[in-house]
């Protein structure tokens, strides 16, 4: 089962319509308790990287978290601002973050529109099962004004471009992140959250990703 | 660079589409969820509500819209109309819309965007002007469904919205809404050059040429079409192949 955790007024309910279309068992978890069982974990984030790491503290997740994903190695992707708080610190609201990767989280500069907001292209930089049945490139819906800068370059899984090449996935071990968000980029997002699904050890009904959600 | 935006946008009164639709292929046009399903298999980038009652009891009939249609796609969904406050942005964001659209209750009370925005995060809050051009260079903003005047320019007040906190900005035209002869390419670039976030552009879409001109003259980031996909003039990848093939980037 997969706990897509819950902050109020975060995007958990569109994280859940998502997998429940792809008919993947999934919860909105928000206490340490309904954590503990879950076999995968997704984290969307709420507002900016400040309020999504005020939220994990008042809800006391960060212990938990960190024991199964860091300690465990339980399947965990991030989303958008759950992937940017999975850096070091965040120049946004001058935040220090999780740090569970090396890195740091900047704000697009120059000629380009901030936020960033619509579809773009991501490229693949090596292949990996949570990309299983996806091209090289596919395009997916960003909503972003910042993004990450990993230390290392073996977790960037995937680049854009949005007046510089930004890194657009993460992937290290089982922990996965996406800048873009995956559950509203149609059927190529469907086809990488029931992927991740797969990982965790959730059993889609279905054998193929469905063409669209009806 | 990103690519541009291609978003329909139905215009919906307790539950139901109006306004000019006409889907031959489907059991039920006047059905908001079905039409939006339609949408977004025919590979729309975005889809926008509006609730053009918003009568009170009206809402609650919104936000159960919402929630169905939510389910049923997996493009983002903005929705907006009567939205008057935090708790009316939450419900409709919590039933699964990914960004909420403000216009008049934002004049009334600009500090809602700021709000909006530290609660649900910029990227989910729109602002939404309704603009007529009154002299040259001069476009005011009007609210309660274009029924009221206001005192603000439509450049000066996008700027102000930009600064309090919208992350995007839903710019109709009123006097071109529904003429079908084309965007006010003129105020979809004076907003566009004095924002620093993206401008959809709306009112006047009558046919491809439009969307092009409104990209590429008036430099909107995303164009807002109702009838000439309501009524199957043109499917969205026409429209998105007659851009790519004028050099506009385009999700294909």
């Amino acid at each position: 089962m997969i706990g897509v955790i819950d902050y109020k007024a975060g995007n958990a309910p569109s994280v859940l319509n998502a997998l429940r279309a792809l008919k993947i068992e999934a919860e909105l978890i928000s206490t340490p308790e309904a954590l503990r069982p879950v076999t995968g974990i997704i984290l969307p984030g709420v507002g900016s990287a400040r309020a999504t790491m005020d939220s994990l503290r008042e809800l006391r997740l960060i212990p938990t978290l960190e024991e199964k994903v860091l300690g465990e190695k339980t399947p965990f992707l991030g989303i958008c601002i759950g992937m940017q708080i999975l850096m070091e610190y965040s120049a946004e609201g001058d935040t220090p973050c999780l740090g569970w990767l090396k890195g740091r989280v900047e704000r697009f500069d120059g000629a380009v529109r901030i936020p960033q907001m619509g579809w773009n292209e991501v490229t693949f930089r090596r292949r990996d099962p949570i990309l299983a049945g996806l091209p090289e490139k596919e395009f997916f819906y960003f909503v972003n004004s910042y993004y990450v800068r990993p230390e290392a370059e073996e977790v960037v899984l995937a680049t854009t471009h949005y007046g510089r090449e930004f890194c657009s996935m993460l992937a290290w071990g089982s922990l996965y992140a996406t800048q873009f968000h995956a559950e509203k980029s149609g059927v190529a997002g469907l086809k990488l959250l029931k992927n991740f699904a797969l990982l965790a050890g959730g059993e889609p009904d279905a054998d193929e990703t469905p063409h669209c959600l009806f | 660079m990103q690519e541009k935006r291609i978003i329909p946008c139905l215009d919906v009164c307790n539950g139901r589409v109006v306004k000019g639709v006409n889907f031959e292929n489907l059991r039920d046009a006047g059905d908001p969820v079905e039409l939006a399903a339609f949408y977004d298999q025919e590979g729309a980038d975005e889809l926008v509500f509006l609730d053009i009652m918003a009568t009170s009891e009206g809402r609650q009939t919104m936000v159960d819209v919402v929630a169905k249609t939510a389910r049923q796609i997996s493009i983002p969904l903005t929705v907006g109309g009567g939205i008057r406050d935090l708790e009316g942005m939450r419900r409709l964001l919590e039933a699964g819309a990914a960004k909420v659209a403000v216009s008049s209750a934002a004049v009334k009370d600009p500090s809602l965007l700021a709000a909006g925005a530290k609660e649900f995060g910029r990227r989910r809050i729109i602002a939404a002007i309704d603009a007529r051009k009154e002299a040259e260079g001069f476009w005011r903003v009007y609210i309660n469904g274009g029924k009221v005047p206001t005192q603000l320019d439509a450049v000066t007040w996008a700027k102000e919205v930009a600064a309090l906190g919208a992350g995007e900005i839903l710019l109709t035209s009123m006097d071109k809404d529904g003429t079908e002869d084309g965007y006010d390419l003129e105020l979809t670039a004076a907003v566009r050059e004095q924002v620093q976030i993206p401008v959809i552009a709306s009112g006047g879409a009558g046919n491809l040429e439009h969307l092009w001109a409104a990209i590429v003259q008036g430099k909107a980031d995303a164009v807002l079409c109702a009838s000439i996909f309501h009524f199957r003039r043109y499917t969205i990848a026409e429209a998105k192949q007659f851009l790519a093939d004028r050099g506009v980037k385009v999700r294909l």
